[in-house]
């Protein structure tokens, strides 16, 4: 289990945050995402590996309405 | 081109005069019905607890106004405002103007902003806000001449009054050559307005390179009706000679600065953000559809599977790429988007070739998804209709989704309709109801009064069950929701119901914040955010600006602030064009302070009128959860997850029935709790008054608002 956004997220071996966005469908384009506060750049989404007990943020920076 | 008589009624001259940081000092009152034209001092206390725009438009509404006044009392005034930094030409989102009236839907005070010429011409033509007064007997025409200092009251009898004709015959009519059309601005509705409780305001620009006409409304809360109901059929105004110190701020350096910081950041990163100058709002149609939050029948659903109809790339196939579009001098967002020579396929203008100004994300989601539509054209040419016949599409677009929801329960037959198949996604039925709202005719006549008044009607005419309807009947305070699906949000679900006017998002938009970053979780944090974002927002409408231009583009490094959703740059960008236009020395919190003073007022104004107190804060369950079986079961995981985890509720063996009722209880326990929180950190009582304290700490205790709050203890 990890905590995404501070709420309980299922984890597996080798969740990367690219597959978590994924299963999140979080499809926006500008979402910021950190993990244990480091902030991910996006080309590093497929190779950062998220580790079990890890504190995910994938901030969207929705303007909206 | 149609000719225009026109009998003169009333003719009256002024001295041109200047701005002098902003203000000219100077207001403008017309009554139609007495022909008296005067002008008033803007005096320090307008200035100080009101700043202008919408302050303004409120400030002067409660003086012609009592208790008892209706909006079609010939007492009711229409308002329009710019505000002190209006007009400034370097900065993005400047030319907005703010129009102030009794609304026939609440009953109480509504404000709209436009944006186009007027605003901003008004004032260089001399006048702060022009006060509309009075009932004409026959058609009129007021035109305010800022080149010569002439103001005419006209008689106009006759003729049609669609916007995209009338806009164009005036603009024609009152400009002296081609090159002088760019002077003139028209404000005026169509014929719907004068059948319904729906009609908006459309004001008029005259793009160059068109060579023709564009609109943009003040769309909330029925303002054309009222405008109609005064027989005013058109403001025209001319103003020449635009240029970017013509409001002597006191220091343009700063005013220069700031503007060009913006205007790089949107030509280098608008792109790769939210693409405004591409598609303008609609660009998050898909977005919506994708986190559930498109409203689609009737606020039933959060997705479709053919949104992807409607896309944001769909329409940006359907608008004029690269074209610098917008709506007042300086807005590099230019985001005022506009399909061209299309062509009408119904109704008295089939056949012809005209420009359709948007689609807006509000006119896709709700003309579009909302009645189950997802035919672009549909939604291009019921956009045109609304706008030329003068009606809102937000309620147009809400009250259809209603009404079609209605039909499909049998509330509605064709018998009652008169022969109207209103099905989610008839797109004929659809179009006739819009035609009938111009004529006055059939059942168009009935929608055109309003979820409000069907829902009585419907009660009271067809034995329909009052609960069902206030559960589905998406509006609240009067007015039609806007278009988003606040049910996986509390914060938002405050955003709309916490609000002065009735539900529109401009006050506060949390979704985000609150259901997928949860960066507002506890009830303290949620009446935080619903305390800064309202003041932040109302502060807009107080001096002529644009929203779009603070958070529809953010700064690089933005993310790395300590309050990326505040966009702490801008808020900064907006204290530095304040002050070096006024010359006065605010900062980040005495912005929210100006905001606070004309906030507390509006909603005093509100209990004034009889409205605006908790009672009035409650919210149609369908914005809060799943009101039927239907919308349980489609969204069934979810909402069993949430009774267990939330509830510790087994929802083992139980019927879908049941379910619905203990999540109802809980999520309205919810709202209530959300209410009290904010009504704390605002300065009310736990009925929704503002407290005679908080206005002291404001300044706001003016012995006409403690005589309303203290009644009202
Ligand atoms: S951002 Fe769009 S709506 Fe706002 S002022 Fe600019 S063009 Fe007009």
């Amino acid at each position: 289990m990890i905590k995404l956004n501070n709420r309980d997220c299922e984890w597996h071996e080798g969740l990367t945050v690219e597959e978590l966005l994924r299963l999140k469908n979080y499809t926006y384009p500008r979402i910021v995402v950190s993990v244990n506060a480091v902030i991910v750049p996006e080309e590093a989404y497929a190779s950062t590996v998220i580790e079990d007990g890890d504190k995910v943020e994938a901030i969207h920076l929705m303007a909206g309405g | 081109m149609e000719k225009l008589e026109h009998k003169f009624l009333k003719e009256y001259n002024y001295e041109l005069g200047a701005v002098d940081k902003g203000y000219t000092n100077r207001t403008l009152y017309i009554n139609v019905g007495t022909h008296e034209i005067k002008e008033k001092p803007v005096t320090s206390l307008m200035k100080d607890k009101f700043i202008g725009g919408k302050g303004f438009g409120l400030y002067y509404l409660w003086q012609a106004v009592t208790e008892s006044t209706k909006w079609d009392d010939p007492e009711n005034e229409i308002i329009i405002s710019s505000g002190p930094i209006g007009g400034i030409t370097q900065y993005p989102g400047s030319g907005k103007s703010l129009v102030v009236t009794l609304s026939p839907l609440t009953n109480m005070p509504i404000d709209s902003n436009a944006g186009g010429y007027f605003g901003p011409f008004l004032k260089f033509a001399g006048f702060d806000a022009l006060e509309l007064q009075g009932k004409a007997e026959k058609d009129v025409l007021i035109f305010i001449d800022g080149t010569k200092g002439t103001i005419t009251i006209e008689e106009m009898p006759g003729g049609g009054v669609d916007t995209h004709i009338l806009g164009e015959q005036l603009t024609e009519k009152y400009a002296d050559n081609e090159e002088d059309k760019r002077n003139i601005a028209v404000i005026s509705t169509g014929t719907a307005a004068e059948h319904t409780n729906i009609g908006l305001l459309n004001f008029t620009f005259y793009d160059v390179r068109r060579k023709g006409i564009r609109l943009k409304q003040a769309g909330r809360g029925g303002i054309g009706t009222v405008f109609r109901d005064k027989h005013i059929k058109a403001l025209v105004i001319k103003c020449a000679g635009v240029k970017g110190d013509l409001n002597h701020p006191v220091d343009k350096l700063t005013l220069n600065k700031t503007g060009i910081k913006l205007h790089k950041e949107m030509h280098d990163l608008d792109n790769s953000q939210n693409q405004m100058r591409k598609i303008g709002t609609a660009n998050i149609i898909s977005i919506m559809d994708q986190y559930d939050l498109l409203p689609t029948h009737n606020y039933k659903f959060g997705a479709h599977k053919d949104t992807f109809k409607i896309s944001p790339e769909v329409f940006i196939s359907k608008v004029t790429q690269n074209s610098p579009d917008g709506c007042w001098h300086g807005c590099s967002m230019a985001c005022a988007k506009a399909a061209d020579h299309f062509e009408l396929k119904t109704g008295p203008y089939k056949g012809q070739k005209v420009t359709i100004d948007g689609p807006e994300y509000e006119n896709a989601a709700g003309l579009g998804s909302n009645c189950g539509i997802f035919d672009p054209d549909v939604i291009l040419e019921l956009n045109f209709y609304c706008d030329t016949y003068g009606i809102d599409t937000i309620s147009y677009a809400t009250l259809t989704a209603f009404v079609m929801e209605c039909y499909e329960n049998g509330i509605l037959n064709k018998e009652r309709t008169g022969g109207l198949e209103l099905n989610f996604g008839n797109i004929e039925a659809n179009f006739e109801l819009i035609h009938q709202m111009a004529k006055g005719e059939g059942f168009g006549k009935i929608a055109g009064l309003g979820i409000r008044k069907m829902k009585e009607i419907f009660a009271k005419e067809y034995g329909a069950d009052p609960q069902f309807l206030f559960d589905i009947g998406m509006e609240q305070k009067g007015l039609e929701f806007s278009e988003y699906l606040p049910k996986e949000s509390l914060a938002q679900q405050g955003g709309y119901g916490l609000t002065n006017k009735g539900p529109q998002h401009d006050e506060a938009w949390l979704i985000f914040m609150d259901m997928v970053n949860n960066q507002i979780p506890t009830f303290e944090d949620k009446a935080e955010a619903l305390h800064y974002y309202p003041m932040f927002r109302t502060w807009f409408g107080l001096n002529g600006l644009c929203k779009l231009p603070w958070n529809d583009i953010a700064p690089a490094d933005n993310k790395l602030t300590d309050e990326p959703a505040k966009i702490p740059e801008h808020v900064q960008n907006y204290v530095d064009i304040f002050n070096a236009v006024t010359g006065k020395t605010i900062d980040k919190f005495e912005l929210i302070r100006q905001s606070e003073r004309v906030y507390n007022f509006q909603r005093i104004f509100n209990i004034r009128m009889g409205f605006g107190k908790r009672i009035h804060d409650k919210l149609p369950y369908r914005a809060m959860g799943p009101v039927t079986v239907e919308e349980y079961q489609s969204r069934e995981e979810r909402y069993d997850q949430q009774l267990k985890e939330l509830l510790g509720y087994d929802t083992t063996g139980k019927t879908t029935e049941e379910k619905i009722k203990v999540l109802r209880e809980y999520r309205e326990d919810q709202y209530e709790k959300l209410t009290d929180a904010v009504y704390k950190r605002r300065g009310w009582t736990m009925d929704g008054v503002p407290t005679v304290e908080k206005l002291r700490e404001l300044g706001m205790d003016l012995p006409e608002l403690l005589e309303v709050v203290e009644k009202h203890r």
